[in-house]
């Protein structure tokens, strides 16, 4: 649901996956459980699951986005890394 | 929010696991509710052992099923029930129980509170005693509140006020929501189905097409109030309710009872869903394995819905609701939006409706005590 305080993402922070989180490798991404919040989130495409998993490899969200994606892509990936540190999926480090 | 049509095809076509997997934990029950999906009551000597059981979650962990719903019968009526559950978390496996309450006092309340990753569901039909117990028996309802007050005294923390949408329930929605507050509980509403002992009950019970309309409005201005995807044959109304808005049986959701078979969803108790048991090859062939779900996963076919411009939002709604109420799976929904279903019951010259396969009711009529 819509959080009332809106956060923005700072993508030149460094950021990982929520330790609290478990992601299942699905066909079409992967399944991602946040056993605190309960809440259930997909990933819908198996390259946003590998960007989401090696973000702790680097010094910042960018950084890693650097490395990973085409430059082209970046404006979809950062929206997608945004809505899931909104559900608390990432988390900051 | 509802899932986009890609993503939807997706799951449509199943995954490696079950997002949301139900085990009735025992069909032994204390109470007798006229709608039981199971047609609980007499605990069957068939079920799982304790170390049968403790397999299966560990298979259930071992498949990143995230958690789990726990029922029955009446889950905490198990003497290994705590066992269970502490056996679950401890393997990051989330369990969540729906419960009449009866079982929770106090000292229950505190131990509950004391597991991490728990929730709790506890079920009325009804915001007072007299509608509530026309369902589930004289004294249901007043258990069912002693147990909220527990929960409340032991700050479990947040859990969850479940309700099955009657055409009684249903005029009484904004007092469930007054009564949540009142314990900074979760709303949950849920879709009446013709399974179970509801094959008897549902023509007197379920709501009224006007009825399911206001409904539909008033789940889509609260997003909040969860409906575990039930009423996803309302979204043929206009815009879709939130969920995943499709039929996630033997796709996305199955259910294991108590003697380890496995079934399309909760509310197909029956010869003709029944997929495997758990106790041949384990739960992770059945899911992957059993032709019954490949069957599940090939494209659907919209039958008699096939002019329909809603299809698309309401996918010809449940397929439970279809087979109890005695219509094809070509057939629309008995609770088609447009009256669509109506009318398809309506031309059966004959309607045979199918009994629950397995059967544990109670011979007797129960009363209901304290214990």
């Amino acid at each position: 649901m819509a959080s009332i305080i809106a956060v923005a993402f700072d993508a030149t922070a460094p950021w990982q996956l929520n330790n609290q989180v478990s992601l299942r490798d699905e066909s079409f991404g992967a399944l991602a459980y946040h056993h605190g919040t309960r809440r259930l989130v997909f990933l819908k495409s198996r390259e946003l699951v590998d960007v989401v998993r090696r973000l702790a490899e680097f010094e910042s969200a960018e950084a890693a986005l650097d490395a990973l994606v085409p430059e082209d892509q970046r404006g979809r990936y950062l929206t997608a890394l945004a809505s899931l540190a909104r559900s608390e999926v990432l988390r900051g480090r | 929010m509802g899932a986009e049509s890609s993503l939807r095809n997706r799951f449509e076509r199943g995954l490696a696991a079950p997002i949301c997997l139900t085990w009735e934990l025992t069909y032994a029950c204390n109470l007798a509710c006229t709608h039981c999906l199971s047609s609980s009551g007499r605990r069957d000597p068939n079920e799982l052992t304790t170390e049968e059981a403790k397999a299966l979650i560990d298979e259930i962990a071992a498949m990143q099923i995230f958690y789990v719903n726990m029922g029955g019968g009446e889950p905490m009526m198990r003497r290994d029930f705590f066992e269970l559950i502490e056996h679950a978390v401890e393997r990051h496996v989330g369990v969540k129980f729906s419960t009449n309450g009866t079982r929770i006092d106090g000292a229950a309340a505190r131990r509950l509170s004391s597991i991490d990753y728990l929730d709790i569901q506890i079920s009325i039909d009804g915001v007072d005693a007299a509608t509530s117990d026309r369902v589930r028996g004289v004294g249901s309802y007043d258990s069912a509140r002693r147990a909220m007050d527990n929960l409340k005294s032991a700050d479990f923390g947040q859990f969850k006020i479940s309700v099955v949408m009657t055409k009684d329930s249903i005029e009484q929605l904004d007092e469930f929501e007054r009564l949540a507050a009142h314990y900074g509980a979760e709303l949950r509403l849920t879709r009446l189905r013709p399974s179970g002992r509801g094959v008897d009950t549902w023509q007197e019970l379920h709501p009224t097409l006007e009825q399911n309309r206001r409904l539909y409005k008033w789940l889509l201005a609260r997003p909040n109030v969860l409906t575990g995807d039930s009423f996803f044959h309302l979204s043929a109304l206009g815009e879709s309710l939130s969920g995943l808005n499709l039929c996630g049986a033997g796709r996305v959701v199955c259910l294991i009872d108590p003697v380890g078979e496995v079934y399309a969803c909760p509310f197909v108790i029956h010869d003709e869903f029944r997929a495997g048991n758990v106790r041949a090859a384990g739960f992770r062939d059945v899911w992957q394995n059993s032709e019954l779900f490949r069957s599940l996963r090939e494209p659907g076919n919209a039958g008699a819905c096939t002019s329909c411009g809603s299809y698309d939002a309401c996918r010809g709604g449940c397929m439970a609701a279809k087979f109890f109420t005695g219509l094809e799976m070509s057939d629309p929904d008995p609770e088609c939006v447009f009256g669509h279903g109506e009318e398809a019951l309506a031309a059966k010259r004959v309607t045979l409706r199918p009994t629950p396969s397995p059967n544990h009711s109670r011979r007797i009529p129960v009363a209901i005590s304290a214990r």
